[in-house]
């Protein structure tokens, strides 16, 4: 008898629900770790943040992002570690591994989203387009992705119009200056990417991946402006013993003592602040 | 450790002590077993998992992966690695009648590095179906090639006229080690950013890799390893008093020292290919155990595997658990608690150091 009532109650509910209006948001994941300092940031660029349940080690903007569980380094994620804050879906950087790890969590049927990565102004775009659509909030990507897009364009603009006719200029990114090594950014890397967007040259654009560089490949490559990260502790440069370097001295930047710092994720990153990054370095070449 | 007696700096025949060690050492290692079966991250319990399984319940699908696609493959990982690396470091101690003797002194160490360099740098380099054939599995395989081809080209340059000289080899393995590392540092200097993060990594160690896969590949030569060892025990005893001593008392020396090299490389070889690289078990363990119950090599290198395998274990559920979610490198871990014991154990027994 119960039982009967209680079928026909189901079968009554299957048969109106279709009619009521789905109730949002049902079908997108609901607890995502975040991997990879770029999607995070993108993550809380769309306003999505209640959404993360974790992140990982280099995921550290904006800084309330801090409070959540750290699983660990992109590429040594621990299988159980990400289990253990029952996550629906992970979203990460290219990259993550180590593949026994990404296999696992497939396995215990996490969905598993590898963002591509690239350092130019189509692959940020991509890359927020992209995580807009796995959260199911594909409106709030492209508002963001065309704000990005327009402020690039911006960026972009400022060093053509205000030295135009004027050979471009030459940045050297320092990565760093341990025992007076200079550590330069070549071609293929983030740092060659956000100085083509802001309009000027990689000083250094004959090798791949960050290398050390001689003194006279430093004077050969006669930069303007030199571009660093803006760091504390003991990786900081100051300005002395920057342009102390015999070497740096001996170039136009070093004679202009032109140099730009800034935050490391935001200058490197290719995520939402990229425009921000490109803009300040486009008016320190504009105007150096 | 339970493994240290008061008595055992006594002289005399300690043989029943050793063998009082060894059910020390066995239930040492079911609780170091059911630690590391037990205790991860998520908050999966192992007891209810194995109620629910004699209850003929189903185990929900997120502990059974985590159970026995991560939990068990780890166990089974760590005691072999942890086993292999401790009766190693015992054999090598032996055969170079050297405190000091790891699997760094034949070259294994350098070598299996290099492998795992090679893999990690020019990986990418790779025609793309030579690389999907081998996938995840090259940095393992060109570990173990590598261990391997360094130790075998030690034999090699050691041995003249059918006889291997045991100074020639250490000489000849920081030889070969300096040229290892050269070869190592080109292959660091062409590495961008992220492969320079990843050798950091793996130099450290980690048991976070272990798949049913990877793990099943390298059990057999660490398993081969491991049952051959003991054999060499008897020899190991008789080349304590020197070569010529050995060789009057009826042991086939040559054969003695060919045997312990091969048994090393496969087992520190398959160990590290799989784990990275995890100092300080090689080292410890067995002087740890002839502190405890002296240099016979017939305790020796059994208690050295049981040992090896329980420290190995626990160490490993220390770093899994320090950081959750997150995980630390297990060679950091194995460092920071054994060096200070050990140090500890030097200094607490320094008249009575016997190798």
């Amino acid at each position: 008898m119960r039982l009967a009532t209680c079928r026909r109650l189901t079968l009554t509910a299957l048969l109106v629900l279709p009619l009521l209006p789905a109730p949002s948001r049902a079908e997108e994941p609901q607890r995502i770790v975040s991997i990879g300092g770029s999607v995070t940031e993108i993550v809380y660029a769309l306003g999505e943040e209640d959404r993360l349940v974790a992140r990982d080690t280099t995921s550290t903007y904006p800084p309330e992002v801090a409070a959540l569980p750290d699983i660990g380094y992109i590429r040594q994620l621990s299988p159980e570690g990400v289990l253990s804050v029952n996550p629906t879906l992970v979203l990460t950087e290219e990259g993550a591994g180590p593949p026994e790890a990404v296999e696992l969590l497939k396995e215990a049927s996490i969905e598993f989203v590898e963002i591509p990565e690239g350092y130019d102004r189509a692959a940020v775009l991509t890359k927020i387009r992209r995580v807009s659509e796995v959260l199911g909030v594909p409106e709030k990507g492209e508002q963001l992705a065309s704000d990005v897009a327009a402020a690039l364009d911006d960026a972009g603009r400022i060093v053509g119009e205000e030295s135009s006719g004027t050979p471009p200029r030459r940045v050297l990114f320092v990565l760093s200056m341990q025992g007076g090594r200079v550590m330069a950014g070549g071609a293929n890397t983030a740092a060659d990417g956000i100085i083509r967007l802001a309009g000027g040259v990689n000083a250094v654009a004959g090798f791949d991946g960050y290398k050390p560089l001689s003194d006279e490949a430093i004077i050969e490559a006669a930069p303007d402006v030199i571009l660093m990260m803006a760091r504390g502790g003991d990786l900081a440069v100051s300005d002395e013993a920057l342009f102390s370097h015999p070497a740096i001295a001996s170039t136009p930047a070093g004679e202009t003592r032109a140099v730009l710092r800034i935050d490391g994720m935001k200058l490197l990153g290719f995520g939402p602040r990229t425009a921000e990054a490109a803009t300040e370095l486009a008016h320190a070449l504009a105007g150096g | 450790m339970v493994a240290i007696h008061p008595e055992g700096h006594l002289v005399g025949d300690r043989r029943g002590l050793a063998r009082r060690t060894s059910w020390v050492l066995a239930a040492l290692l079911l609780v170091a077993a059911y630690a590391s079966l037990a205790v991860g991250a998520s908050g999966v319990s192992l007891p209810a998992a194995l109620a629910d399984l004699l209850a003929g319940r189903e185990i929900d699908a997120r502990a059974r992966i985590i159970l026995l696609d991560i939990r068990l493959p780890r166990l089974l990982t760590g005691m072999m690695v942890g086993a292999s690396l401790a009766v190693a470091g015992a054999v090598l101690q032996g055969l170079f009648r050297n405190p000091l003797a790891d699997p760094g002194l034949v070259g294994v160490s350098a070598g299996a590095g290099l492998g795992a360099i090679s893999a990690i740098v020019l990986g990418g380099l790779l025609p793309g179906g030579l690389a999907g054939l081998l996938g995840s599995a090259l940095m393992p395989v060109l570990a173990f090639a590598g261990s391997w081809l360094s130790v075998s080209l030690l034999y090699v340059i050691a041995t003249r006229g059918g006889h291997t000289s045991v100074a020639t080899m250490l000489l000849g393995g920081i030889a070969l080690a300096a040229m290892t590392a050269a070869f190592s540092g080109l292959l660091i200097y062409m590495a961008d950013d992220q492969q320079l993060r990843d050798l950091t990594f793996w130099s450290l160690g980690s048991l976070a890799g272990a798949s049913w896969s990877k793990t099943l590949a390298a059990a057999p030569l660490m398993l081969a390893a491991l049952l051959t060892a003991p054999a060499l025990s008897r020899g190991l005893n008789a080349l304590a008093l020197g070569e010529a001593a050995a060789h009057h008392l009826g042991i086939p020396v040559q054969r003695l020292k060919t045997g312990a090299i091969v048994v090393v490389a496969a087992a520190v070889g398959a160990a590290t290919a799989i784990s990275g690289g995890i100092g300080f078990v090689g080292i410890v363990v067995p002087h740890l155990l002839r502190l405890a119950t002296g240099p016979d090599h017939r305790a020796l290198l059994v208690n050295s595997g049981v040992l090896g395998a329980s420290l190995l274990l626990l160490a490993d559920v220390v770093s899994r658990s320090i950081v959750a979610p997150s995980e630390l490198p297990i060679g950091i871990v194995t460092a920071v608690i054994g060096g200070p014991f050990f140090l500890w154990i030097l200094l607490r027994r320094r008249g009575s150091l016997e190798i």
